[in-house]
Formats: C-alpha cells, sequence, structure tokens
C-alpha cells in the first residue's frame, strides 16, 4: 500500500490508463498547466488544450469517443457543465439507444464540484443528481484516494458517457486554485482521511454501481456521497459516545445506484438519514426513498441536503450546506420518533 | 464631447486604490475564494461607463469591480459584500464574481462569454421601453470562443440592438495564451456580422473615451451595435494568487513544488517521444517567461499614462490623489468598524 493525496491518485491512475491505452486523450481549458505532468509526459497530442468552448469541445469529445478515442474531458467546474448541457443530454446520453445499442460513447468528463471555500453559488454546486436525472449517464462521485483512483479507471474502461465529480475540499490543487490562492490566511474544513490516504500498489478498476459501508451499525443507516461521507462518519462517531450505533454508507456513485446495499442496511436499521451536499428536491436524497419504499421496506427518513443556491458568506454557506451538527440533529430527531 | 482627463484620471485611481485595498483584504484572508481584478483595465472601464446615463445598462464579467465603482455603486456596499457582510450590496450572498444592482440595471457573471446575451436582453428591453437608452457588454479575448457570445452579436445586428460590445484583451485566457486557441482574427468575426468595429490601446483613456463616444451616439440614435476591440494588461494575472504570477514572483519556492513531479513525468518509461517531452518542459517555461513580459505593465499602466499628462499641473494633481486617498481610507475604515462594531 503506498500513501497519496486524492489528487495524485487521479493522476497516477489516470498515467497507467494511458500508458496502457493510447486512445486516451485528455482535453480542456488549461490542461497545459492544470495537468502539467501529463501534458509533459504524453505530449500534447494527448492533453489539448482548448479554448473557453464547452459547448463546443464537449459535443466534438462525443463522436471522438463513438470513433474510436477515448476522450476524458475536462470541464473544469461542474457549474460550468451548464454551457455544454446539449452535448450531454441531448447526444452522449442518448446516442446507445437511439443506435439499437450498436454505437456507445465511452468518454469521462471530470469535473470539480462542491463548496466549501466561499467561492459563491456558480462555483461551489454539486449537481450530480441533476446529472443522474437523465437516462444513460453515469455519475460517479467517489470521497477516498483508493476510490478515486479506482472509480477513474473503470470509468474509462467503461463504454459508456461517464461523470467524473472530484470534490473541491479533497482534491488540494482544487481548494488552492480557487480558494486558497496561496494564501495561508484562510481556513478550510477539509476531511484529511478524504484528501489523503492509502492506494493499492497496482491501481485495478472498481466496480461501478457498487456501495461500500464505512461505518457499521444497526439502528440508523445513513448514506450519501463525497465529503459528506465524512461529514456523516464524525456524526457517526459523536452518536458512537451516546451509545447510537450507525451505519454510514458510501454510494461512490449515483448512478447506477447500489439499490442492493441500500436496502440491506435500511432493512437492518429501519431508519434513513440520507446526507446530501447536492440540491435536496427532486434529487439524490429523494431517490434513496422511492428506493426503498418501492422495495416495501417500512422506514423512518429524513435528509440534510442543500435546499438553495449556497450564499458566498462563509458563515450562511456552513449552514447552507450539510454539517456533522446537522447531521447529527436530524439523526436524534428521527432516533426519536 | 471632449474627454475631461482630470474627472477620467481621479474615477481611475479611485477604482485602483479600491482595488488595492481589495487586494490587501484578500491576502488577510478577509475575502473567501476566487479574486479577479479589474487593475489594468480602468482605462477601458473609465473611457465608456462614464459616459453613461441613467437608465443604461451594463453585463459584466468576473471582473466586475471597476465598473461598479465607476458607475457610482457604493464602494462601501461594495467591500462588505467582498467581505461577505449581510449589509452588502448582494446582503452576501452573491459575492465578487456575482454582482448585481436592480437600481444601476447592472448583471454580473463568473460563466465567461454569459455578458453577451445578457447585454442583449438589456438592449431589448432599452429600444422597447426606453428609447435612447442602451447596453455596454464586457468581456475578456477569452470570451471571444465561446457560442453563446457570438450568438449575441448576431442577435444584436438582426435586432438592431443599442448595444456595445467591448472586449478587453490581455492575450491571456486563464493560464492559456489566448493566441494558441483562437482561429483567425477577433476583430474580422465580428466585422463579419457586420457590426462596426474600432481597434484601441486599451492603456490610454481618451483613445478609449474617443471610441466609446462613437458607438454610443451611434446605439443611442437607433443605428445599432458597435465593438470596441482594447487592449489591456493584467499584472496580477487571472485572478489574486494566480499560479504563474506566483511563479514569476517566488520562482525557487513554486518551482520546488512543482518540478520533482515534473521531472519524473519528463524521464518515466512509456510515454510521448523525448522530443515531445521536451516541447512540453518547454511550453512550461515559455508560458512563465510570457507571463513576466506580457503580464505586467511595462509602460501599459492606464493610470501612469493618464497622470504624465496631467503632470505639468502638479499641485492640482497631488491634492486630487491626496483626496481620493483618503476618500479609499475612509471607505475601508468605515467597512471594517462596522464590521468589527455590528
Amino acid at each position: 500500500m503506498k500513501n497519496m493525496t486524492f489528487a495524485q491518485a487521479i493522476e497516477d491512475a489516470l498515467a497507467t490508463a494511458m500508458e496502457k491505452d493510447k486512445r486516451i486523450i485528455i482535453m480542456g481549458e488549461d490542461v497545459h498547466m492544470l495537468r502539467v505532468n501529463l501534458h509533459t509526459r504524453f505530449g500534447k497530442k494527448r492533453v489539448l488544450s482548448t479554448p473557453i468552448s464547452e459547448s463546443s469541445f464537449v459535443g466534438a469529445a462525443v463522436t471522438a469517443a463513438m470513433a474510436g478515442l477515448r476522450p476524458i474531458v475536462e470541464v473544469m467546474l461542474v457549474d460550468f457543465i451548464g454551457v455544454a448541457m446539449d452535448a450531454l443530454l441531448n447526444h452522449a446520453a442518448k446516442i446507445e439507444t437511439f443506435s439499437g445499442g450498436k454505437w456507445n460513447v465511452p468518454m469521462v468528463i471530470r469535473t470539480a464540484c462542491g463548496g466549501g471555500y466561499g467561492d459563491g453559488g456558480q462555483h461551489e454546486q454539486s449537481l450530480w443528481g441533476w446529472l443522474a436525472h437523465i437516462p444513460g449517464l453515469t455519475v460517479v462521485v467517489p470521497s477516498t484516494p483508493a476510490d478515486a483512483g479506482g472509480l477513474m479507471l473503470s470509468s474509462i474502461q467503461l463504454n459508456a458517457p461517464v461523470i467524473f465529480c472530484e470534490h473541491k475540499l479533497l482534491a488540494d490543487y482544487w481548494l488552492d486554485y480557487l480558494g486558497a490562492g496561496g494564501r495561508k490566511t484562510v481556513e478550510f474544513n477539509i476531511p484529511q482521511q478524504g484528501a489523503r490516504g492509502k492506494v493499492p500498489d497496482q491501481w485495478r478498476p472498481l466496480p461501478i454501481g457498487k456501495a461500500v459501508i464505512r461505518w457499521k451499525g444497526n439502528d440508523i443507516t445513513m448514506a450519501g456521497v463525497g465529503v459528506s461521507i465524512h461529514r456523516a462518519l464524525k456524526a457517526a462517531e459523536v452518536l458512537k459516545k451516546e451509545k447510537i450505533s450507525a451505519e454510514v454508507i458510501d454510494l461512490r456513485t449515483v448512478s447506477p445506484l447500489d439499490k442492493q446495499t441500500l436496502c440491506k442496511s435500511v432493512k437492518k436499521t429501519g431508519k434513513l438519514l440520507v446526507v446530501d451536499e447536492d440540491y435536496q428536491n427532486f434529487g439524490l436524497s429523494g431517490e434513496l426513498a422511492a428506493v426503498v419504499l418501492e422495495a416495501g421496506i417500512p422506514v423512518l427518513y429524513s435528509r440534510v441536503c442543500t435546499e438553495d443556491t449556497i450564499p458566498y458568506n462563509r458563515d450562511l454557506e456552513d449552514k447552507a450546506l450539510p454539517n456533522t451538527e446537522k447531521i447529527l440533529e436530524a439523526a436524534l430527531k428521527l432516533l426519536r420518533r | 464631447m471632449k474627454p475631461d482627463l482630470w474627472y477620467l484620471y481621479k474615477n481611475m485611481l479611485r477604482s485602483r486604490l479600491f482595488e488595492q485595498s481589495v487586494t490587501q483584504l484578500w491576502n488577510m484572508g478577509k475575502i473567501s475564494g476566487e479574486m479577479h481584478m479589474s487593475i489594468g483595465e480602468e482605462a477601458i472601464v473609465a473611457g465608456t461607463v462614464l459616459q453613461l446615463q441613467k437608465g443604461d445598462a451594463m453585463a459584466l464579467d468576473h471582473r466586475g469591480t471597476s465598473p461598479m465603482v465607476m458607475r457610482g455603486v457604493d464602494m462601501e456596499l461594495l467591500l462588505k459584500e467582498f467581505m461577505g457582510h449581510s449589509e452588502g450590496l448582494c446582503g452576501g450572498n452573491g459575492g465578487h464574481m456575482h454582482l448585481f444592482s436592480k437600481k444601476h440595471l447592472i448583471a454580473s457573471s463568473g460563466i465567461v462569454g454569459a455578458s453577451g446575451p445578457a447585454a442583449v436582453g438589456f438592449a431589448l428591453a432599452a429600444q422597447y421601453l426606453h428609447p435612447g437608452k442602451v447596453a455596454l457588454a464586457f468581456f475578456g479575448e477569452g470570451a471571444m470562443n465561446q457560442g453563446m457570445l457570438l450568438e449575441a452579436m448576431n442577435l444584436a445586428v438582426v435586432w438592431n440592438l443599442p448595444l456595445i460590445f467591448i472586449c478587453k484583451d490581455s492575450k491571456w485566457a486563464i493560464t492559456t495564451i489566448s493566441a494558441s486557441v483562437t482561429g483567425g482574427k477577433l476583430i474580422e468575426r465580428v466585422q463579419s456580422f457586420g457590426i462596426p468595429t474600432e481597434e484601441i490601446d486599451g492603456s490610454d483613456v481618451e483613445t478609449v473615451w474617443n471610441a466609446g463616444q462613437k458607438a454610443l451616439q451611434r446605439a443611442r440614435s437607433g443605428k445599432g451595435s458597435s465593438f470596441i476591440y482594447a487592449t489591456c494588461r493584467h499584472p496580477e494575472g487571472h485572478f489574486l494568487g494566480d499560479h504563474l504570477i506566483r511563479i514569476t514572483k517566488h520562482p525557487i519556492k513554486e518551482m520546488k513544488k512543482i518540478a520533482g513531479p515534473l521531472l519524473k513525468s519528463a524521464t518515466k518509461i512509456r510515454g510521448a517521444s523525448l522530443i515531445q517531452r521536451t516541447n512540453s518542459l518547454r511550453e512550461v517555461t515559455r508560458l512563465i517567461g510570457k507571463t513576466k513580459k506580457q503580464q505586467s505593465f511595462t509602460g501599459k499602466d492606464p493610470l501612469t499614462i493618464a497622470r504624465k499628462k496631467l503632470q505639468s499641473e502638479k499641485k492640482r494633481l497631488h491634492e486630487l490623489e491626496d483626496e481620493i486617498k483618503e476618500e479609499i481610507n475612509t471607505v475601508v475604515t468605515r467597512t471594517l468598524h462596522s464590521l468589527s462594531h455590528p
């Protein structure tokens, strides 16, 4: 086992994939600097800098993938995906169906997501639920370095479009780029276990659509992805002191969803608390409730999500995003019901 | 109307000193997130915004501070907004990239190119509701590769809108040299839509004023849109803490951080040919060199240029500068005071 940061793990896994498969190319704004190591090693034919033209280069990646390349497209921040949405919504996601299953789109959108560093509501969204709503898109949200590398590998290998969401509190270079800017005068609540950790000596693809239980328990199930998992783990630690045993499920992929692991846990605990940094309404949190109800499992349900546009003010932002206090409060309330 | 250089310089200086205070507060950690400066764009802003009338609208990009200040938005409200205060311009909800003033008809966006369609909407409303009023769109040359901006230009032509597109060309799109990702000449793109263009040195405020006046007259008299293409420099780079600027300022400290992985990448087995790898490495050093050269003012500071022309009246100049310094000091002191004594 080796130790790596979240960002190093992705880059390392990517390099491993790129050295084996020449069809893999990277494109996006600023990648000659943003991915300077890969640009150096694999050259500018495989690491292509683009103009600020998201609708066009994401659209181009779709057909490049159809024609034999395996593009990894960097959409710097997931918020900017709005500009490129048509390529994903009406094209990437639908080609396989439209072609009668004869043609697929093996591409990865790599994009930074999430808040917690005071950049305002146009740069800190999560949007994985919104993206997962579209049939045909796979949406991956890793929470540890090992998962980030392993899931990047499987995302590249999948013969379908994948949105790979990289949380800015976990990826140190993004946080420095957008949050700190070289300053030592600002502080962030970084989940250390997610930002750095053990990774396998040899990268192997992790199964997409397979959740993992991060904390075993019997009294209440807490489920989510990304940074929210680390907030939930903190809450589970506190609950343990209160003799409450929580189970924390890291879904790892939003779509496809590991219904089995979720249902098994909820069947046991009878209580589901969804922790989701994405918007509350019409998203992942509601979907998890639907999954459990459809399976006929009786459940007490609650959720801690982002309800509104994320405010710029750091204190208001902290209150808007799921945090350990809010999770604890919701968990205790649910347990008392 | 001939430009009043004293008036223009005063406004540019106010904007510059205000943004320098913002820089200090950002460095102190009192402002969060990214902070994109308009430092270097003051002449472009002054030469156009100071000619606006009540009822004119502006669509801004992520460098909204200077246009806001010059349009008369209260600097204390702006500073409080940057600091995320509930008494800020947008109640601390928007932050510096998302500045809005309904009273002044100003909307900003952190999405590159979005000021194009935004200005089209403002201009359409002006044409319909308040003939004679206009809309400005500010954006960088990087935005000229964004489809929505080009679509906006087409709309402005087919609807004959009272709109002035103002392209501030710093030669850099984040840390990409714009020319390396741009085909053809930007000005010719715009001309092909049938929009009259003016290519100017954006560091000379009088030149900008004259171009602005022409474009505004055309728009107000119902003759349609114009495009002002003005050069500028961004000595702070893309935003405060810009990585390339950091490297040029502290080469040893910053290169130490990236050199290890970079050399490893250059020598690892399997990958591109040696020539390609050397080219990639050369690209990094080329960018650092270009940053040093192109992002610094070196004779192109709009304030220095304007100031030189006013130097014959030394006493008046110093009085004006003292007055503005005092004004900014008061803004900062009052803001910090009200934040510590709510």
